[in-house]
């Protein structure tokens, strides 16, 4: 019990070194560095990707619906905060839209999480009965539905059909992505290591042995669905925040993958990895493989190769090599931990002194 | 006679045309230790998954302390094949899950043992106490309920202790011997607090020893936690030391019951287990 207070306050003074290092970094370097714009980005992949591991890792349901409740949560964010003054120009096409009142950011981000959660309650309710790879196809499926219905131009007085939506409030600190990811990020370790936390993981481990311990497999099945989807419309929100306009177009099934990819290197059933995974894949994305997508010359001599989307070919690769010889990602499913990594050191200069 | 703690009147159970279970009645009375014996692919497992819900049986009823609690009666096309003496006698449909049943008070193991592979032996049998938390998923992620989540770990905690397995709480659960393996699932069925314990094959791929000392260990739960056992095995010797009363299946029907000594010298349950002799 001591050692975990210990962790806990461990944990808390380098959560307080994190923000206060952002800060001293945001006062110091132009806000329109790559490194401002990965960091931003990173952590809401890492917020996304956490939500889609206690489905996924955690609850070892197996789903594909993830990019269709960000959709949910960035539009209803989107939708519900645009300054009632700058209606009329977006929706330009629908007679300045049906809404005609704008929430503070806050509880914008409040409701994408919510109306994402109760659609996750709604499609939950047939599908989760279904096992592995049926499922799997079932919430992918939701998810270009949703896609499909909110780019239906009858719906377009509210969603403004296939077009921008843009204008909202967005944030200028990397602080306020940081701020919302670890308060949700820190929600979900909660929840993951309480007794319903414990529950999921036997559902993962053996169905039949979870259900003879007394454990309701559909009703927390749900629960993980929904709590899963709360916290994807939540990164949905903040990816429209960040991207400051979104349209349909953005939340294709590619998306899920994408999330998905980071979830499998980080490690199915790890918090830590999945963490660690956005950054590295965020930045290998927006800026270390960059270069694989521009021609390059040395003299005269054109590198063979490179030209636009080959990126895209490089992370096929990566994909195989790590469900190949990795399967297990970065962290397997245990959690980064200073005393691991320092009884590791120790263990390793014991076996160099003997 | 001492009061029922679980009847199951004529519980048929139907794959096809296959009758696993057929007509199958008998109880067990409160405090005892009952076992069901037969020889392999004789119905004993189905008959157990009939009472924990993971099986509809075709047929019959099963009472847990005089309160109906699976009841069925054979429908559709297993109407036409069902040529049992008691068809349609169960008129109303009870068809609980396996959780609802575990929460009523009955509690099980399982043959080939099915430990939560990626915890540890003190996270299996805490993984037990969830179904009777009165948190709900805020309070309990919140820790407003720490109590209670203590009293789990206490209660764990206890249960190791219990099997002498507390030594051992923080290692993998598939890393133990198979020995100890089954009795921490022992442990996890417990820690469910259940009032009726079902045990299958509890004794299964053991030595003689290990199973002596497995036959004085399951009386001495029953002492301890006031429980009443049920038990299916096909090692005679565990059966005869233990029980108290004896049901014989084969092929589904029930063959024999009663006492250890008149069920050993039962000639049905000999030529069951023996064979009978061809001249």
């Amino acid at each position: 019990m001591n050692t975990k207070k210990r962790g806990l306050v461990i944990g808390l003074i380098l959560l307080a070194l994190l923000f206060a290092g952002l800060y001293i970094l945001e006062n110091t370097i132009s806000s329109s560095t790559m490194l401002i714009t990965i960091l931003k980005k990173g952590v809401i992949y890492a917020l996304i990707a956490v939500s889609m591991n206690l489905l996924n890792g955690f609850t070892g349901l197996f789903s594909l619906g993830q990019a269709g409740f960000m959709l949910i949560g960035a539009y209803t964010y989107a939708i519900l905060t645009i300054p009632v003054n700058m209606r009329g120009m977006i929706y330009q096409y629908y007679d300045g839209g049906i809404v005609q009142f704008a929430l503070p950011a806050i509880i914008g981000i409040l409701c994408a999480g919510l109306l994402a959660a109760f659609f996750a309650f709604l499609v939950g309710l047939p599908v989760l009965r279904l096992k592995s790879d049926y499922l799997a196809i079932a919430t992918l499926g939701f998810a270009e539905i949703i896609r499909a219905i909110i780019q239906y131009e009858g719906l377009g007085p509210l969603t403004n059909g296939s077009n921008l939506l843009r204008r909202f409030p967005t944030f200028q600190s990397v602080l306020y992505p940081f701020a919302a990811a670890a308060i949700c990020i820190g929600a979900i370790l909660l929840l993951i290591n309480s007794t319903y936390g414990r529950a999921f993981k036997a559902i993962r481990d053996d169905e039949v042995a979870a259900e003879a311990m007394g454990i309701n497999l559909f009703f927390h099945k749900q629960l993980s669905f929904v709590v899963s989807s709360f916290f994807a419309g939540i990164g949905g929100a903040l990816l429209a925040m960040y991207q400051g306009s979104i349209q349909v177009a953005t939340f294709k099934s590619a998306m899920t993958y994408e999330i998905l990819l980071i979830v499998v290197i980080g490690g199915m059933g790890s918090v830590t990895g999945s963490v660690i995974a956005s950054f590295l894949f965020v930045a290998s994305s927006e800026w270390w493989l960059r270069f694989l997508d521009n021609e390059m010359f040395i003299g005269t001599f054109q590198v063979p190769l490179l030209r636009s989307g080959f990126r895209m070919v490089v992370f096929s690769v990566i994909i195989m090599a790590v469900v190949l010889f990795y399967r297990r990602g970065i962290m397997g499913d245990k959690e980064f931990s200073l005393t691991r990594v320092r009884n590791r050191l120790l263990n390793r200069k014991a076996g160099r002194n003997a | 006679m001492p009061e029922k703690m679980l009847e199951l009147n004529d519980i048929t159970m139907q794959f096809g045309g296959v009758v696993a279970v057929n007509n199958l009645s008998m109880y067990i009375g409160k405090g005892e230790i009952v076992a069901l014996i037969g020889p392999n692919g004789a119905g004993k497992t189905t008959a157990f998954n009939c009472v924990t819900g993971v099986y509809k049986p075709s047929n019959g009823q099963v009472k847990y302390q005089g309160q109906v609690i699976v009841s069925n009666h054979p429908a559709g096309k297993m109407k036409a094949l069902y040529a049992g003496e008691n068809r349609d006698r169960y008129p109303h449909v009870v068809d609980p899950t396996p959780d609802k049943i575990t929460r009523m008070g009955i509690a099980r193991t399982f043959q080939n043992i099915r430990l939560f592979k990626t915890q540890t032996v003190f996270e299996n049998v805490l993984i037990a106490t969830h179904l009777h938390r009165t948190s709900n998923p805020i309070s309990a992620a919140f820790r407003l309920n720490w109590r209670e989540e203590q009293k789990m770990r206490e209660l764990s905690l206890e249960m190791l202790d219990f099997v002498g397995l507390s030594a051992m709480k923080d290692e993998l659960a598939t890393s133990l011997p198979y020995g100890k393996q089954r009795r921490l699932e022992i442990a996890r069925a417990l820690a469910t607090r259940p009032k009726l314990l079902l045990l299958d094959e509890p004794a299964a791929g053991m030595n003689p020893q290990e199973t002596a000392d497995l036959a004085q260990f399951i009386v001495e739960i029953k002492e301890r936690f006031n429980l009443t056992i049920f038990l299916i095995e096909h090692h005679m010797d565990l059966v005869m030391d233990i029980s108290e009363r004896i049901y014989v299946i084969d092929f589904g029907k029930l063959i024999a019951h009663g006492e250890p000594h008149e069920v050993q010298d039962n000639p049905d349950v000999i030529t069951a287990y023996l064979g009978v002799e061809d001249i």
